[in-house]
This record gives structure tokens, C-alpha cells and sequence, in this order.
């Protein structure tokens, strides 16, 4: 029973996968390069310790754009705008940050709480006019992400650029060293003996895992979680039982966002140390796939998170290697969604056919048992 | 079987057999429809009439058996075959386009064209002269959003009538009528009777079955029964063929009401869509140990008046009270944990979680309170554990407590649901059709437990569409008709008849109508 509810649930994305390398594969054959060749260079060269080290700041960044998409997934808020909540939420903590000196832990603890207050505030304006005046939040927070990428950098060459920086780069002024976060590479080199050579991993992946293990006790555990993924499974009938449903939809548009607010955190604290023209963009969008793989599952994210920051980090060899053009990572990501969407559709379907047979066996049994002999 | 020396049945299906997913909906039905006879099918909810039905206007296809119309062997794979072999179906829920007239919905899908165009004219004489020859009083060029539901359902047997058919499968006709309607349509079948038309009606009302039905075929957990000649049984006796067991029917007890007014309404008022008062100004009070039923055709206030009450719908004018105290103002939480149960009139979309697993379902609506929760967190085993006692106490037929709702029958459903609101210790409920859609057996477990729960004080607000429920289980009835209450009348002394009176306005202030309405 919980042996063949464990292999359904690993059945799709185990499918989806293989499925989608079989797909892009074909792709790299019609084009004319060996899809073997391109496989087998992206594991020798992923399988390399610096290439792990990226995986794992990569999955950190995605694993909370993941579960910012998640909350809102969780209740059927589609919450787009996490793109423009992050990268606004970067730049003013790194800003914050950069502005004022403090003692150690307090400094990240201020640049943290700044970003996660950004995010949420961005994110609830959102959840506001969905509830005030009924705007879909698709519709509003794909409008936001335009407005919160212009008023980045409007502000951030207006007010908050440094001064003393006189190349080209426009940026944040430099966090001081109280402000940044220690990175781990001593637990990996400990686990390894290996050195990692110019890489850090970076000790915000810890941030994120507590994140997931919130996420998950928050949801599972907590009423106000229950309340959350009522209104998800049934607004008419969460609204029944009490639950307020504007006021969950703003709730869960704050967390949302504030979870959104932490994605640029582990590359500014961790290794930029303040926000300028080099900094990642698109993990908003990335953390909708991620989401979608995981399921809107804490260990489920995780697992899409990985796998996504292993196929980003591995995929530069393509450009270096052979001639396979790099862009068949995104082709293969793309149909890893597509397929994993419509497998996990396919065994949720087959899982609530063997459940309503169970189900109508329970009563038939009910039914013909002798009497006095209540199952 | 072959014993009668009649011609060839207008219809036959020998060993129909239909799988779904966990149940056989049709286990090797046989049906054998003579030409020209009303004959009836009928079972509980769930026994496989409208999969039968279905099979047989090609709306799903059978997974063994044969179907002959008029002796020739028949397969249908879509509706449209079988509209061609002179087999109609008028289904449960109408299906009209409200926007369009009369004579546009019969003709919808089977215009009459002359060079590439509507000829209206023709298909208006057609439409005339059908109505007129079968008694069928309608005006082609009325918006069928201004009919009554007792000429919709006209609109449906015309339209069936003018693509031909010879045999008219009409899916619980009565469900959606008034008694008065209900005479006005067996009128109708009658006169289509006389012309040589064959008619399989499905129903689950006996006495309606008896009244109009020449020979009726019971079926029962998918299976065939036994087919018998209307004038041979009594009401009883079909409905133990049907049920398999005892007949079960609700009955009044001596009331166990004291003077404690539990629930209060002091000229409530609710404002409708279209401006007219959805409730308006309605003064009742439910006292402690009492059920209050409110009957009243759908869409008159009813809806609207259990919504305020649960706080779902702002008041326009008036107070509610509960023990004594006001409600305004409350959300509907502190309305919950104040002791306010709810049994929706749709489970799926009001009651239930349906893709979690029983347990959470169990806890909705009470997740604020112990045995559910321990301060802000839930308390996942005492939820357990008290999900294990509803199964149980309730007879909720459930392979386990982690099985989703979804998987469940209509009727384990609703036992979860009644179960759990019980199980709050409610001080109130709040009942809305709370046997609609689920088979007689889950209905008297329903009733049982309303009872019960009466006698230990529970104040009930009963709203139901079931007549025979309402008479049954209420200590007091109320009639709605346009947000008002128009009667109040002493269950002991009604008749559905009387209360049909009551709820199309027929009846208003008189007391004896009968005969009159028609």
C-alpha cells in the first residue's frame, strides 16, 4: 500500500525526466551533433567538485524562489511577481546594508529582515487589489515586475549608487565585512578533502533549508497553515468554515513575498556583497518551474531545485566542448515541466481510481458482511 | 420472457453490463419496454437508472450486453444515433438556452432550412401543431428565461417530440416540480401514451410511480430486480424491492422543544442581485430541542436566509440572534465556535476538501477548537482519533481515515459531514437538503441522527426540497415564496399537496385548496 504510494509518486518526475532527455536527445540528433557525447561531457565535467559547489548555491537561490512560489501555489494564488519582488528586495537590503555599519550578526539580520519586508510589501500591494478591488493577481504582479525592475534602477542610479565606484559597473555601495555571511567551505573541503578551488558555497543554503523546514511545519502543522490550504483544495467551502478569505489571500501574498525578498540574499551576502549590474536575474521565473516540478513540496522544491542548479551549472561546458549548442539545457528544462505537469496529472488520476475502488470495496464489504460484525 | 405474444418491445436491453473505475454501475441489466406503455424504473440514488438511461441514448457505451429497438439490433455511440432511431431524452437538469425563445430552443441543432436559411415559418407550424395536437401548451415565441420550471420542462418533451422520437426517456421529471406541476406533466404523458409513444420514466417517488406507471422494472445496486405490472404492487412493497430491506420513512415524535429561544430572526432582511429583497423581513425563532423547516421552491430566499444566518451574507435590515445575543458583526468563525453546525446543500462544494484525506476533512469548520487544535497549532492525532470516532459512530464506509473524500459514495460523505458537525456538540444547525443526492439507507442514518441530536437540544434550521423530509422531521414548517414567509402550518396536519399550494402562491391565504391549483 505505501510501497506502491511511494513508487506512483516517484513514477512521474522519474518519468518526466527520462522522458525529457529522450525528447531533447532526439532534438540534438536532428540538428546533427551526438547526444551521447553532450551527456557524457556535462556529467564529467558536473561531477567535478567546483561544478557541485555551484549546484549548491545555484539550488539555494532556486529552492526559495521555489517555495515563494509554492505559498502562493498552495492556496491557487499564482503569484508571477516573485521576479520583481527579489531583485527589488536585492538591491534596497544590499543598499540598507551597505549604508549603515553594525555588529556582525545584527548587520545580516537588518539586511534580511529589510529584503523579506521589501518582498513582502511589494508582493501584498498585490494581494491588496485583489481583495480591494478583485485584480487578478497574474495580471497585477506581471504589471509589478515591470514597475519593480524600473524602480530599481531608477532608484539605484538616482539615490543609492556608489559614488566611489568609478568603473563602469553601476552598483550598491560595498557591504561592510560585518554584514556578510561566512560561507562553508571548511564543512566541504572537511567531507571531501578536496579544495575548492575559488568557489564558495555559500552558508545562506542553510537559510534556505530552515526556510523549507518552516514551509513544511507552518503548512502541516499550524492552523493558520490548514486555513491557507483549505482555501487552495476549496475557497467555498474554507469560506464555511470560517476562514477569511481576503485576509488569507493577503496573508499568503506577505509570505510570498517575503520569502521572495531572501532569493538574492545568498549571492549578495555571500559572495557580491552588494547589487550592481552583475547580479542574477530570472530566478523568479525559474522558481515557477522549480515549484511546479516539486510539487509545492518543501522536499519536493528541493529535489527541482537541485536538479535545476546542477543542468544551470553544468550546461557552460557545452560552450567549451564539442558543438553542442548549450541552449538544449533550457529546451530540456522546459520539457521537464511540461512533462512532469502532465505525469503528475496522469498518476493523481490513477491514484484516485485505485482509491475510489478501495473505497467502494470498503463499502460493498460493509454491505455483505454477516451481521454484528462491524468492520 | 418470450412468453407474451406482443410484437417486438419498443425496446430491449438484454444483460447490459457498465464498469466504472471501482463500481459496476449496470451488472447484466435486462429492460424489456412494450410499445405504447409508461413504464417506470426505479431504485435508490446510485442503483444505476440514469447509467442505464445513458446507455441507452448513447450518451456511454456498454461494456457487454445488446440493446433492439423494435427488433432490429441497435449500438449507439453518440446521442445523435439515437435521436435517429426515434429515441428521445429529456434529461434532469434542463438544458436550454435561456436567451433564445421557445421555438429557437426546439429547433436548436435540427433546423429546418430553405436555401441555407432558418425557415422559421415551417418550423413554427411544426412547433404549433405539436403543441396542439398533444396538449402542449406553450408560446413559441416566449425567452425561456421567463418560464416557469414546469413549462422548461415542456420546452424539453416538445423538442424531443420534433426530432421524431417514438420512445421518451424522461430522467426524475418530478424532481424540480410542484405536486401541481406533477399532475400537469402525467396529463401530458397520458395524452402522449394515447398517441402510441412509449415512455421510460425514471423516478425514485413511488406514489408518483404507481400513479402513472403501466409496468415498472426495480432495480438495485445495479442489478435487475424484477419487473412487475404497476397494478400489482403497493407502494410498500416496491420500495422494499428497492431498498432490499425495511422501509424507512421519516416520523414524528413528540416534540422536545422548551421555551429557550436558541436562534432568533427579528425582521431579517437581505438584498437580492436585482435590487428586490432576496429576504425580506423574515421574524422566526428557533427554540432549543425544535426543528423548523422551511420549505419553499427553490430559489425563493431560502439560500440567501441560510447564509446571513451563517454570517456568509451581509444583512440589509434586521437582527439575529443566537441564545439571546446579537450576531452582528460576528464573521462567520466566531458564528462556528459560538456552536453554529452547517450541512450544506452541496457537499462538494460547501462541505468537503475533496482531494484530502478524511481527517482534515473532518476538522473543517471546527479547526479552531480541541480535539482539533492546541492553540494555534493542529493537533494532528486528536484529529486522528476523533476522525476515527465519526467513521465509526457515523458508519462512514471508508477503507481508512487517509483515503480522500473524493473516493467516498454521495451517502459516506454526507454521514462524514453530519458526523463531524455532531460531533462539535452544535448548538444550533444549519440543515440545507441534508438527504439530497444520497441512497435510502445513508437518508435514515441522516434522519436518525438529526432526531437524536433534537432530543438532546439541538435547535435545527431545516431547509429541504423533500416535502415528505420536511413533514416528517419538523416540529414547525414555514413556507418562503419571494424572501417571504408566507405560512407557518403544523406538520401534523399538511399534505405535500397542501404545502405545494403554499409554495407556488397558489394557496395564499386559503387553507384547503385541494383540486384547486390545477
Amino acid at each position: 500500500m505505501t510501497l506502491r504510494r511511494i513508487g506512483l509518486a516517484l513514477a512521474a518526475p522519474v518519468g518526466a525526466f527520462a522522458f525529457s532527455v529522450t525528447l531533447s536527445s532526439l532534438v540534438l540528433l536532428a540538428v546533427g551533433t551526438s547526444p551521447l557525447e553532450a551527456w557524457l561531457e556535462m556529467l564529467s565535467y558536473g561531477s567535478r567538485l567546483e561544478t557541485l559547489v555551484e549546484t549548491g548555491n545555484r539550488a539555494t537561490q532556486l529552492y526559495l524562489a521555489g517555495i515563494a512560489v509554492a505559498i502562493g501555489f498552495r492556496m491557487n494564488l499564482f503569484n508571477i511577481g516573485v521576479e520583481g519582488q527579489y531583485v527589488l528586495a536585492a538591491m534596497l537590503a544590499a543598499a540598507a546594508g551597505g549604508a549603515v555599519n553594525l555588529p556582525p550578526i545584527l548587520h545580516v539580520v537588518l539586511i534580511m529582515a529589510v529584503a523579506m519586508a521589501v518582498g513582502a510589501s511589494f508582493a501584498g500591494v498585490a494581494g491588496y487589489l485583489k481583495v480591494s478591488r478583485g485584480v487578478h493577481e497574474v495580471i497585477s504582479t506581471i504589471m509589478l515586475n515591470a514597475v519593480a525592475l524600473g524602480l530599481t534602477g531608477f532608484l539605484l542610479r538616482s539615490w543609492l549608487l556608489d559614488k566611489a565606484d568609478t568603473t563602469l559597473n553601476m552598483g550598491t555601495p560595498e557591504i561592510p565585512p560585518s554584514g556578510r555571511f561566512p560561507n562553508l567551505n571548511g564543512v566541504v573541503e572537511g567531507l571531501t578533502r578536496e579544495i575548492t578551488r575559488g568557489r564558495e558555497l555559500w552558508g545562506f543554503l542553510l537559510v534556505a533549508i530552515l526556510v523549507g523546514v518552516l514551509f513544511h511545519l507552518f503548512l502541516s502543522r499550524t492552523r493558520a497553515g490548514y486555513d491557507l490550504r483549505a482555501t487552495g483544495l476549496n475557497p467555498f467551502a474554507a469560506e464555511v468554515s470560517g476562514v477569511d478569505p481576503s485576509a488569507t489571500v493577503v496573508r499568503a501574498m506577505l509570505l510570498s513575498g517575503a520569502v521572495a525578498g531572501l532569493i538574492g540574499l545568498p549571492e549578495i551576502l555571500g559572495d557580491a556583497h552588494k547589487y550592481d549590474l552583475n547580479f542574477t536575474q530570472g530566478l523568479g521565473f525559474a522558481g515557477i518551474a522549480v515549484a511546479l516540478i516539486g510539487r509545492n513540496h518543501a522536499v519536493g522544491v528541493g529535489i527541482a531545485a537541485i536538479l535545476f542548479g546542477w543542468l544551470d551549472s553544468a550546461a557552460p561546458i557545452l560552450d567549451v566542448v564539442g558543438d553542442t549548442p548549450r541552449e538544449i539545457v533550457s529546451i530540456l528544462q522546459g520539457v521537464v515541466v511540461l512533462s512532469a505537469v502532465v505525469a503528475f496529472e496522469v498518476v493523481s488520476r490513477i491514484r484516485r481510481a485505485a482509491e475510489a475502488r478501495d473505497a467502494a470495496e470498503a463499502t460493498q464489504a460493509a454491505v455483505t458482511a454477516p451481521d454484528g460484525t462491524p468492520s | 420472457m418470450t412468453t407474451q405474444s406482443s410484437p417486438a418491445p419498443a425496446v430491449e436491453l438484454v444483460g447490459i453490463t457498465k464498469r466504472f473505475p471501482g463500481v459496476v454501475a449496470n451488472d447484466r441489466v435486462d429492460l424489456r419496454v412494450a410499445e405504447g406503455q409508461i413504464h417506470a424504473v426505479v431504485g435508490e440514488n446510485g442503483a444505476g437508472k440514469s447509467t442505464l438511461m445513458k446507455i441507452l441514448y448513447g450518451m456511454q457505451s456498454a461494456d457487454e450486453g445488446q440493446m433492439q429497438v423494435r427488433g432490429s439490433e441497435v449500438r449507439f455511440s453518440s446521442p445523435a444515433e439515437a435521436i435517429d432511431a426515434g429515441i428521445g431524452m429529456v434529461h434532469q437538469h434542463f438544458m436550454l438556452a435561456d436567451n433564445l425563445t421557445v421555438l429557437e430552443n426546439v429547433v436548436l441543432g435540427a433546423e429546418p432550412t430553405r436555401r441555407g436559411t432558418i425557415d422559421r415559418r415551417s418550423a413554427r407550424r411544426d412547433l404549433e401543431e405539436l403543441g396542439r395536437s398533444y396538449g402542449l401548451d406553450l408560446h413559441p415565441d416566449d425567452l425561456v428565461e421567463t418560464l416557469e420550471v414546469g413549462e422548461r420542462q415542456r420546452v424539453e418533451i416538445i423538442k424531443v417530440l420534433y426530432r421524431g422520437a417514438r420512445v421518451l426517456i424522461l430522467d426524475e421529471p418530478t424532481a424540480v416540480l410542484v405536486p401541481q406541476e406533477v399532475e400537469e406533466l402525467f396529463r401530458n404523458l397520458r395524452e402522449l401514451k394515447s398517441r402510441g409513444h412509449t415512455i421510460i420514466f425514471i423516478d425514485h417517488k413511488l406514489a408518483e410511480v404507481l400513479a402513472i406507471a403501466d409496468t415498472i422494472t426495480v432495480l438495485r445496486q445495479g442489478r435487475t430486480v424484477t419487473t412487475v405490472d404497476s397494478g400489482e404492487v403497493t407502494a410498500h412493497e416496491l420500495a422494499e424491492l428497492m431498498v432490499g430491506s425495511e422501509l424507512p420513512a421519516p416520523s414524528t415524535e413528540p416534540r422536545a422543544s422548551d421555551e429557550h429561544v436558541t436562534l432568533s430572526m427579528q425582521g431579517l432582511s437581505v438584498a437580492g442581485t436585482d435590487g428586490r429583497p432576496a429576504v425580506d423581513a423574515v421574524n422566526l425563532d428557533v427554540h432549543r430541542g425544535e426543528i423548523v423547516g422551511v420549505a419553499g421552491v427553490e430559489g425563493n430566499g431560502q439560500g440567501e436566509l441560510i447564509e446571513a444566518v451563517l454570517g456568509l451574507r451581509p444583512t440589509s435590515d434586521g437582527d439575529l440572534l443566537m441564545d439571546g445575543e446579537s450576531m452582528d458583526g460576528w464573521p462567520v468563525r466566531r458564528r462556528r465556535e459560538a456552536g453554529m453546525g452547517y450541512i450544506p446543500e452541496d457537499r462538494h462544494r460547501r462541505g468537503l476538501l475533496l482531494d484530502a484525506p478524511l481527517w482534515e476533512n473532518a476538522m473543517l469548520g471546527h479547526q479552531t477548537q480541541p480535539p482539533y487544535a492546541r492553540g494555534p497549532w493542529l493537533d494532528r492525532s486528536g484529529a486522528r482519533e476523533a476522525t476515527t470516532r465519526i467513521v465509526s459512530g457515523f458508519d462512514v464506509r471508508t477503507p481508512g481515515i487517509e483515503t480522500s473524500a473524493r473516493a467516498l459514495s454521495g451517502g459516506n460523505q454526507q454521514k462524514l459531514v453530519l458526523g463531524r458537525e455532531m460531533l462539535a456538540g452544535p448548538r444550533m444547525l444549519v440543515a440545507a437538503h441534508p438527504t439530497r443526492g444520497i441512497d435510502v439507507g445513508a437518508q435514515v442514518a441522516v434522519w436518525e441522527d438529526l432526531r437524536e441530536a433534537r432530543r438532546d437540544g439541538l435547535a435545527v434550521l431545516l431547509v429541504s426540497a423533500d416535502l415528505e423530509e420536511l413533514i416528517g422531521l419538523a416540529d414547525r414548517l414555514v413556507v418562503m415564496l419571494r424572501g417571504r414567509i408566507v405560512a407557518e402550518l403544523d406538520p401534523a396536519t399538511t399534505t405535500p399537496r397542501l404545502l405545494g399550494g403554499y409554495m407556488t402562491g397558489a394557496a395564499e391565504g386559503a387553507t384547503d385548496d385541494e383540486g384547486g391549483a390545477l
